[in-house]
């Protein structure tokens, strides 16, 4: 393949502490909007965004798993072996990190790593790259990490989502963590974080 | 300790002190803040469980804070304004230490002022002022699993979290008040975080187990010996684990601060001679400062102690 290779970060060590600030913020706070900027330039239809994710987390000790859309483009794949070193798997429980580029095609949540008991942090953390991430509307949520109750409106999302999650709460603390990027920002759900019924 | 030379890395020498440049930014290699920051998000996600983590000898010995060191250089970054606190007190050597370390190896701004510090460290004690939504709280910690001295096997351990049996820690706070008529456990109080872990808060006086709990501020765990990360993420239900008819009670003082006349703060116990001479300050020595800058004098502070002198 003669494809030339896009560049990573321009500053690896400052841009992957951004990144993964960013990430830990949202986590904190689920359900809030942080600010994600960044500059790569990633082969379609990897987002930047996406990207950054995995360029600031991913790495030999990380395998990453990728949706049918971004597995269908050899130079994705091609993209984030040569800038993380990660290997890409084929069994989404087998990922630390699941990066999706079409949400509502994806497997669902329990397609992934859950973790044990013993070991619940041994969970793929799937991050999906979305349309829309709005707070102050949409989805509410409690949990730890959020004052009273938080709203975010995330679009799109598989279309039984909120079973999905319902499901993935109660198998607490084991779990998969859903981090959402969007062109500039980032938003989390992790799995302690539940989402009311609306109405 | 080969990551400190690291020349490999492209590094805008432009944005960072010249006496960085033989180091990576806040010392570690790339890969092991990579390892480091996974931890920390997993251990965000499932609040006040242990994530183990391949935790790195550092340029300083076990007990020192390596922990809370390799959690903090994880999460820095060259905005960050750091305070470091040992048992309260901004100007101990430990302290000292860990704020030189990383004023060298990260360029980062520095503080002994709570309000002006985004990440503060700490050796077993939490800031008398309430903390800030965005401030983070790294803790530096000894013994991160709370039943170890109940349950010497990691195997069982693991399992007891597993199974969410805590029973042993009851019994051990009931023996508590079978031999002295209340729960004398009076530091690293064991806390139950968001209903479901008990956790270790560190050996802090249980003076500060109520802080942790809704507060606005991140707290990060880390133990560098025992190579666990832990996590209570911002406004999150920490409870300190009690009795119906012995509830907890934090620790009460009989006078208030000798220096700067605070009551209802944590006091270090001074001995000023031999003769049994002695004083009782605030263990927070930026809450003492401000108080005495603005006027607050307690019953053995000299006349026109100026704000910042040392005690």
């Amino acid at each position: 393949m003669s494809i030339a290779l896009a560049p990573g970060f321009t500053e690896p060590v400052f841009d992957a502490q951004r990144v993964f600030r960013a990430v830990m913020d949202a986590t904190a706070r689920p359900a809030t909007v942080q600010p994600l900027a960044t500059d790569l330039a990633p082969p379609a239809p990897l987002t930047p965004e996406l990207a950054a994710v995995a360029l600031a987390l991913a790495d030999h000790e990380a395998p990453l798993w990728l949706d049918a859309a971004l597995a269908a483009v050899p130079a994705v794949a091609a993209y984030l072996r040569f800038h993380t070193g990660a290997r890409i798997v084929e069994a989404p429980d087998e990922a630390a990190f699941a990066l999706v580029a079409e949400p509502d095609a994806m497997p669902p949540l329990g397609a992934f790593a859950v973790g044990t008991d013993e070991y619940p942090d041994r969970s793929t953390t799937v991050v999906m790259a979305v349309r829309r991430l709005a707070a102050g509307q949409g989805l509410a949520c409690e949990g730890p990490g959020i004052l009273g109750r938080a709203d975010i409106a995330i679009a799109p999302l598989p279309g039984d989502f909120l079973v999905q999650r319902a499901a993935n709460r109660a198998l607490f603390p084991r779990g998969v963590d859903c981090v959402f990027v969007a062109p500039g920002s980032v938003a989390a759900l992790p799995r302690t974080t539940q989402i009311l019924p609306e109405g | 300790m080969r990551a400190a030379m690291r020349d490999d890395l492209p590094f805008p020498r432009t944005e960072v002190g010249k006496e960085t440049e033989a180091y990576n930014f806040a010392y570690l290699d790339e890969q092991t803040k990579r390892m480091i920051r996974r931890a920390i998000l997993k251990a965000i996600a499932i609040p006040g469980y242990q994530v183990p983590f391949a935790s790195r000898e550092m340029p300083m010995p076990y007990g020192w804070g390596t922990g809370g060191v390799q959690v903090t250089a994880a999460v820095l970054g060259p905005d960050d304004v750091l305070k470091v606190i040992d048992q309260g007190s901004d100007d101990t050597t430990n302290a000292v230490s860990i704020r030189r370390f990383f004023a060298k190896t990260a360029g980062v701004a520095t503080t002994t002022k709570t309000r002006e510090a985004t990440l503060i460290q700490t050796r077993h004690r939490i800031p008398e002022e309430p903390l800030r939504d965005g401030q983070i709280l790294v803790y530096q910690v000894p013994i991160p699993e709370p039943l170890r001295f109940l349950e010497p096997r990691e195997t069982e351990t693991r399992k007891l979290h597993a199974l969410a049996d805590y029973g042993l820690m009851h019994v051990k706070l009931y023996e508590d008040i079978a031999r002295h008529g209340h729960i004398a456990t009076t530091y690293a109080y064991p806390v139950e975080v968001a209903g479901r872990y008990v956790m270790d808060p560190s050996p802090t006086p249980k003076f500060d187990n109520p802080k942790m709990d809704m507060c606005a501020a991140l707290q990060l765990f880390g133990a560098g010996r025992e190579k666990r990360i832990y996590a209570v993420p911002p406004h999150t239900r920490v409870r300190s684990l009690d009795f119906e008819d012995h509830p907890f009670r934090i620790q009460t003082f009989k006078q208030p601060c000798a220096l700067c006349g605070a009551e209802g703060g944590y006091l270090d116990e001074v001995v000023l001679d031999d003769r049994g001479g002695r004083m009782f300050v605030c263990s927070d020595t930026d809450f003492c400062e401000e108080r005495r800058a603005a006027g607050h004098r307690g019953a053995m502070a000299a006349d026109g102690d100026a704000a910042g002198e040392t005690r």
